[in-house]
C-alpha cells in the first residue's frame, strides 16, 4: 500500500489523512501554533470576503460548530446547508447540490456525509477545495489532526512540527467500535507514520482483523486491561447501542469488558491521557468521572478542533505559508 | 445476398486448431469455402477485402450481456448494444432478462428477439428462471424454449431457495438447457458494495466475502449430484462471472467428477483487482465485485487450465448520472463489449502466454458449444458467415467517449488494448468496419 496515493483533487482539499505526507502534517501543526498567537483582528483579516459552505448530511455538534466558528473567526462568510431543510430532501443529488453551492459563490465546501467516499465525489464534481468533516465509516481527517495536536501538547512534545519520530515511544490504544469508526481509521492511518505505536482494542465483531491493514505497524489486542497497561494515550470510541444488538455479547458484558472506568484506569494506566472524539455516552464506553477527571483531554480536543480547522480553512484557500 | 471474398488472411479456426494463411468466400450469408491464398480463381465477387496481416476468426460469442430494452433505453437499446457488440468483434450475444419488465414470458421474449428491435448481430436471450426473477415460481420453460430461450437465469440475483433451484435445474434439464446462475448468497451481502477485505475496511465500505459466491456454487453442484442420482437427468449448471478462487476449486472438482458444470469469466475479473476502486471509482463497481490479486490470479489460472469455459463480458451499461453518485448508491455494472478482445489478448495472451487460438476458443467455439449453436463459432463451410477480422499485435488505447454503447461506464477508459478489430461480419453483412 502506497502511503500517499496520488491526489487528483483541488490541492486545498482534505479528504483523507492518506493525502497528507508527514511534512505537510508538520506544516499544518506549525501554522496552527502560529495562528494561536495571532490577535482576533489579525485572524479576521485572513479570509475576509471569502465564502464557505457547510454541507451536512448528518447531525453534528462539535465538528460543525468548530468549522463554523473557525471560518467566522477568519472573517469568512459561511452558509449551512443540511439534508433536513434543503432540496436534498427532494432528492437532489450530491453533485447537483455541490454545483448549486458553487454557482452561489461558495469557494470551499465542508462536507459531513453518511456515505464513505462522498467527499471524493464532491471534490471531483465541483473542482472546489472540499474538507472532509466525516464520511460514513471512512475518515475524519480533521479529527485525527486535532487529536495529534492534543496528544503532542499534553505529552509535552513539540506540537509545532511533525516528523517520522514525533510520537516515538508513544502507545495509543484505540478502543471500541473500530469497524464503524471513521475517527479510528484516520488516527490509525496517521499516527503510526509519526512514530506512534497504535493498538486497536475491541471484540471481533467491532474490530475485524482487516483493521491490521489500515497502516503498517497497527496491532490488535483484544484484552482491554492488557491494552490499557501499555497505553500512553487511551482513546475511547462511542458505542451505539443498536450495533451491540447484533453481537454475541450484550451491553452489560460490553461495559464489563471494555468500559474505561476509574478503577480500570487507576489499575492499568494511572498516567495515560484519556481521549474521546465525542459524542460520548457516559456510563457506557467511558465512566463519567474518567471523562471529567484529571487524565482527560476531552475538552482540549474540542478546543484544538477549532484551531486545527482554522488552519485547514486557510490551507483550503492557499493562504498558508 | 452479395458475395464477399476475404483474401490473404490468417485463418484461425479455434475448434479445429486450424491456423493457416488463406482466403475465405462468403455467399448468401454463409461461409462458402476456404482456399489457400490466391486459391479462388476466375471468381466474380461483389466485394473483396485484402486481409494481409490480419486474423480472420469466427465472430465472438458473448453469453452474458445486458441490453436494457425494454424499459431502460436511456442506458442502452438492443440496437446500440449490438452495435457496440459488433465493434467488439461479437456476432452473437445473449441478452439477460433483468429488463423492465423482467423478460419472463413468451410475449416479452418474442418482442425482444423481433427484427423490429434492430439487432445488428445475432441476438439470443435467456429469459428469467423465475417469474419476475423473484426466486419463487418457475417461468414457463417449455414455452420459452420453443420461443428461442437458450437457457434460464435470474441474473443480477441468485435463485436462492434450494427447492426452487432444484426445480429449475430439473425443468431446464428436460429441455436440454442450462440454468445460468448468478452465484451470490444475498443473505450474506446486504449493504455490501465491494469485495470484503483490507481495502474495503480502509475505505469504510461493507464487503462481500468470497464465501457469498462459493457457497452458492457449492450448493448448486450438490443439487446437480442429487438430481443425477434421483431423477436420472443430467442438469446443466452454468456459473456466471466466477470471481473467486474458492468457487473455481468447487467447479474444477465438479467437472472432474463429470457433472455438467460450465462457467464464464469476465475480462474485468482477470484484468483488475479491488485496488481499482481506490478513490471510490463507481466505474469499478460491479457484482460480483473486483477481488483481491490472488482471486484474479485464480481466474487466470482457471482460464489457462480449461476450468473456465468461456469469456463473457457482463456488459452492463448505466447512464453517467447513475454512476456519478456516492459509491454505495451507484448501480453495479460496467460496459465491456468493446474491450473484451483487447483485454483478453493483452492479459491472457501477452502477460500469461495463453495462445491466441485458445482465447478465440474461449470467445467463440466454446460459448457456441455451451449454447449448442451448431453453425456458429466456426469457419466450417456451410456455417453462418459470422466473422471477426483483426490485427492481433496492434496496440491501441481505448477511449470510452468513442464507445458505440449508449453508456460509457467503463474502468478501461484510456486502457491499453492488444488486437485491433478491423471488421465484424454477421451472417455475411459487414456490421462493423473501422
Amino acid at each position: 500500500m502506497h502511503p500517499y496515493p496520488s491526489n487528483p483533487y483541488h490541492p486545498g482539499s482534505l479528504l483523507s489523512v492518506q493525502h497528507l505526507p508527514v511534512p505537510e502534517v508538520g506544516h499544518i501543526l506549525g501554522v496552527t501554533a502560529q495562528m494561536d498567537t495571532m490577535r482576533p483582528d489579525e485572524l479576521a483579516a485572513t479570509l475576509t470576503g471569502h465564502r464557505i459552505a457547510l454541507l451536512f448530511y448528518e447531525s453534528s455538534t462539535r465538528t460543525r460548530t468548530s468549522f463554523e466558528l473557525a471560518a467566522k473567526s477568519l472573517g469568512a462568510t459561511t452558509t449551512l446547508v443540511s439534508d433536513k431543510s434543503s432540496s436534498i430532501e427532494k432528492g437532489e443529488s450530491l453533485k447537483d447540490t455541490g454545483l448549486t453551492l458553487r454557482a452561489l459563490g461558495a469557494e470551499a465546501i465542508i462536507l459531513r456525509h453518511n456515505a464513505s467516499g462522498a467527499p471524493e465525489l464532491l471534490a471531483r464534481m465541483t473542482g472546489l477545495p472540499v474538507l472532509n468533516a466525516g464520511d460514513g465509516m471512512h475518515e475524519h481527517p480533521s479529527q485525527a489532526l486535532l487529536d495529534l495536536r492534543t496528544m503532542l501538547l499534553r505529552l509535552g512534545l513539540d506540537a509545532t512540527t511533525a516528523h517520522e519520530s514525533s510520537l516515538k515511544g508513544v502507545t495509543v490504544v484505540i478502543t471500541g467500535d473500530i469497524r464503524h469508526s471513521r475517527v479510528a481509521r484516520s488516527n490509525a492511518m496517521l499516527l503510526p507514520r509519526l512514530g506512534a505505536r497504535v493498538v486497536l482494542c475491541g471484540p471481533e465483531e467491532l474490530l475485524p482483523v482487516e483493521a491490521l491493514g489500515l497502516c503498517e505497524g497497527v496491532e490488535i489486542e483484544r484484552d482491554f486491561d492488557r491494552a490499557l497497561a501499555q497505553a500512553d494515550v487511551a482513546m475511547m470510541l462511542r458505542i451505539q447501542k443498536e450495533r451491540i444488538a447484533g453481537l454475541s455479547l450484550d451491553l452489560a458484558q460490553y461495559i464489563e469488558g471494555y468500559q474505561l472506568s476509574s478503577e480500570r484506569l487507576a489499575a492499568n494506566a494511572p498516567n495515560a491521557l484519556v481521549m474521546h472524539p465525542g459524542p460520548m455516552i457516559r456510563g457506557l464506553e467511558i465512566a463519567g468521572e474518567v471523562a471529567d477527571g484529571p487524565q482527560s483531554a476531552i475538552e482540549d480536543q474540542v478546543r484544538h478542533g477549532l484551531s486545527i480547522r482554522r488552519t485547514l480553512l486557510v490551507r483550503a484557500f492557499g493562504a498558508a505559508s | 445476398m452479395s458475395d464477399l471474398l476475404i483474401r490473404n488472411a490468417r485463418l484461425l479456426e479455434p475448434a479445429a486448431g486450424f491456423d493457416e494463411p488463406g482466403d475465405l468466400l462468403i455467399r448468401d450469408g454463409r461461409i462458402a469455402a476456404l482456399e489457400s491464398p490466391g486459391g479462388f480463381t476466375g471468381l466474380e465477387v461483389q466485394d473483396t477485402i485484402d486481409a494481409a496481416g490480419m486474423v480472420l476468426a469466427p465472430g465472438l460469442i458473448d453469453v452474458h450481456v445486458h441490453l436494457r430494452e425494454p424499459g431502460q433505453t436511456y442506458k442502452e437499446t438492443i440496437a446500440t448494444g449490438t452495435r457496440a457488440a459488433a465493434a467488439g468483434g461479437f456476432t452473437t450475444v445473449v441478452a439477460m432478462p433483468n429488463t423492465v419488465p423482467v423478460n419472463d414470458s413468451v410475449e416479452s421474449l418474442e418482442w425482444m428477439l423481433a427484427p423490429e428491435r434492430g439487432a445488428q448481430v445475432h441476438l439470443l436471450a435467456m429469459p428469467a428462471a423465475t417469474l419476475g426473477s423473484m426466486g419463487e415460481t418457475l417461468s414457463e420453460y417449455e414455452a420459452l424454449a420453443k420461443a428461442g430461450a437458450v437457457g434460464f437465469t435470474d441474473d443480477g440475483k441468485p435463485v436462492l431457495e434450494d427447492h426452487v433451484m432444484r426445480a429449475a435445474l430439473v425443468a431446464a434439464a428436460r429441455l436440454g438447457l442450462p440454468i445460468s446462475q448468478h452465484a451470490e448468497d444475498t443473505r450474506l451481502t446486504g449493504g455490501c458494495s465491494m469485495n470484503a477485505g483490507v481495502v474495503a475496511f480502509r475505505l469504510g465500505l461493507r464487503g462481500m466475502t468470497v464465501e457469498a459466491e462459493s457457497k452458492i456454487v457449492e450448493r448448486d453442484i450438490q443439487l446437480l449430484r442429487e438430481i443425477e442420482k434421483a431423477d436420472k437427468l443430467r442438469p446443466h449448471l452454468h456459473v456466471q462471472h466466477v470471481s473467486t478462487a474458492k468457487a473455481l476449486i468447487a467447479i474444477r472438482e465438479a467437472k472432474r467428477q463429470g457433472l455438467h458444470v460450465t462457467c464464464e469469466a469476465a475480462p474485468h475479473h482477470f484484468t483488475l483487482t479491488e485496488a481499482a476502486i481506490e478513490g471510490y471509482n463507481t466505474n469499478a463497481k460491479m457484482n460480483p465485485p473486483l477481488r483481491a490479486e490472488h482471486d484474479r490470479m485464480a481466474v487466470i489460472e482457471a482460464l489457462l487450465d480449461g476450468t473456465v469455459d468461456c469469456i463473457a463480458t457482463d456488459h452492463a451499461p448505466h447512464a453517467a448520472h447513475e454512476k456519478e453518485v456516492e459509491f454505495e448508491r451507484a448501480p453495479n455494472g460496467i460496459t465491456g463489449l468493446e474491450t473484451a478482445l483487447g483485454l483478453a489478448s493483452r492479459v491472457l495472451h501477452r502477460e500469461h502466454g495463453l495462445p491466441l487460438a485458445r482465447i478465440l476458443a474461449l470467445m467463440s467455439a466454446q460459448p457456441a458449444a455451451l449454447l449448442k449453436l451448431k453453425d456458429r463459432g466456426t469457419l466450417r463451410p456451410g456455417s453462418h458467415a459470422d466473422l471477426v477480422l483483426f490485427s492481433p499485435d496492434w496496440e491501441w488505447t481505448f477511449t470510452a467517449a468513442q464507445s458505440l454503447s449508449k453508456s460509457k461506464n467503463t474502468p478501461f477508459d484510456q486502457a491499453q488494448m492488444l488486437g485491433r478489430i478491423h471488421a465484424t461480419i454477421s451472417e455475411g453483412r459487414i456490421v462493423y468496419r473501422d
